[in-house]
């Protein structure tokens, strides 16, 4: 679970807010220990530094960046669609309508579903390629 | 005008490529009540304030999109004159027994010429809203638990031959048109939005290369304030938003887009008109598409018109 919908509803009482601070304080610990990686835009040249932490696609956005056309971010439009031309990653699950399984294998996945594990180089396979690249 | 004939829709299959997270997200970022898990896997919802027993049903699958969508008719009654109606009109029918969804009725499928699986019910199982039917208060705890939409409202699908598509629904379902956009030559149709009750739309399609397509599923708010709070909620979650909160010229409506996890397009909104079908379509032309679809950009937006499931 990568989402997981935090709790709107509640104020918490007063004994929670020394156990929410902590929380905080470790999740800023967590934060600074992350590993970056530079990802580079065979396309464009275009480099963005991305954590393992994040998608290639969350990476590249959250730093106002552009190169990967941007679609549905969650695996479903394969507009975002990448092949992998150096680098390790891991990947879940994404739409076998855009990316069958022996793309897949050769590399070929949706920026949004893939997290790096080293420096990555990639080239831009989406439909949207020309639009993004012009 | 009297509710008669197609009321409403009534359930949409989504397909998601993550069941548990979808889950999650369905139920505790959107708000929506689970209301039960059948054999094969599939998970089912309902907005608080709907009474039905499901609305939202999810499956795992390898690929995202739209499975079928499903409208609610009068009466059993109704459901065979429909039958008969679509027979006649030439569309193949195929009944799909009660019970294979949860807590619903005999459905008849058909598919549209856009390429959508749709189905007719006459019986789903009222389960309530959370209030009694005598005295109720206004509204339960739930209505405040994630976005909590009051109903899953209407959907846009992009498909090919959409006049075709405008014809079987309007001619043999019942529906009236209420809005549409045109092509560049002022005459064929980029969009049609129509109704089958007093809602400004209950369908709307644009017209697309490839069949079946999902754009968005909407889920309906009780006003701006929660548009604005629904966005508010999305960005606590980090859910993946496309355009929002906006105004959409066609129909009025208040709205902001997201994707589910597995990218499938919602929409939540308020507003909009009340129709009758006495009243004449409004017009967009193809030079003013992009007011139509956000009246504040005025502009057409790539990610919006092209990105489907």
């Amino acid at each position: 679970m990568e989402r997981l919908p935090r709790s709107i509803a509640a104020t918490p009482a007063e004994g929670e807010q020394a156990a929410l601070g902590a929380a905080r304080r470790e999740a800023e610990a967590t934060a600074a220990a992350r590993t970056y990686f530079a990802v580079t835009v065979a396309d464009t040249g275009e480099a963005f530094r991305c954590g393992e932490h994040e998608t290639l696609l969350a990476g590249m956005e959250r730093l106002g960046k552009c190169g990967i056309p941007v679609g549905c971010r969650g695996g479903g439009c394969g507009v975002c669609k990448v092949r992998i031309e150096s680098g390790a990653f891991c990947a879940r699950a994404m739409s076998r309508e855009h990316v069958s399984a022996e793309e897949e294998g050769a590399g070929i996945v949706l920026a949004c579903r893939v997290k790096p594990l080293s420096d990555i180089r990639l080239a831009v396979l989406g439909k949207m390629k020309k639009k993004v690249c012009a | 005008m009297a509710t008669t004939g197609v009321m409403r829709p009534g359930h949409i299959q989504l397909r998601v490529l993550d069941i548990d997270e979808s889950v999650e997200f369905y139920k505790n970022m959107l708000g929506l009540v689970e209301t039960g898990r059948d054999a094969q896997g599939r998970v089912y919802f309902k907005a608080w304030d709907e009474r039905d027993h499901n609305s939202v049903i999810l499956r795992q699958a390898d690929r995202a999109g739209m499975d079928l969508m499903g409208f609610k008719v009068k009466d059993r009654a109704t459901l065979e004159q429909f039958d008969k109606d679509l027979q006649a009109y030439g569309v193949a029918t195929e009944r799909i027994p009660a019970g294979e969804l949860l807590e619903t009725g005999e459905r008849v499928r058909f598919t549209t010429p856009t390429g959508h699986v749709m189905e007719l019910y006459a019986d789903k199982t009222d389960v309530g809203n959370g209030q009694p039917y005598t005295n109720p208060d206004p509204w339960i705890p739930a209505a405040e638990h994630g976005i909590a939409p009051h109903r899953f409202d209407h959907c846009l699908l992009y498909g090919p031959n959409i006049e075709e598509n405008l014809k079987l629904f309007t001619e043999v379902l019942g529906f009236h048109l209420v809005e549409r956009i045109l092509m560049e030559d002022g005459e064929a149709l980029l969009a049609t939005f129509i109704s089958c009750s007093h809602k400004a739309h209950d369908l709307a399609f644009v017209c697309h290369p490839e069949p079946g397509r999902l754009h968005h599923l909407s889920f309906l708010l009780g006003s701006w304030e929660q548009v604005l709070r629904a966005a508010d909620i999305m960005s606590m979650n980090k859910v993946s938003i496309d355009i929002g909160p906006t105004r959409h010229g066609v129909t009025r409506g208040t709205t902001i887009y997201a994707f589910d996890p597995s990218g499938n397009r919602f929409e939540t909104f308020c507003g909009g008109y009340e129709t009758y079908p006495d009243h004449q379509p409004l017009t967009w032309t193809f030079d003013e598409v992009g007011t139509g679809i956000f009246y504040h950009d005025r502009k057409l937006n790539d990610r919006f018109l092209g990105v489907v499931t």
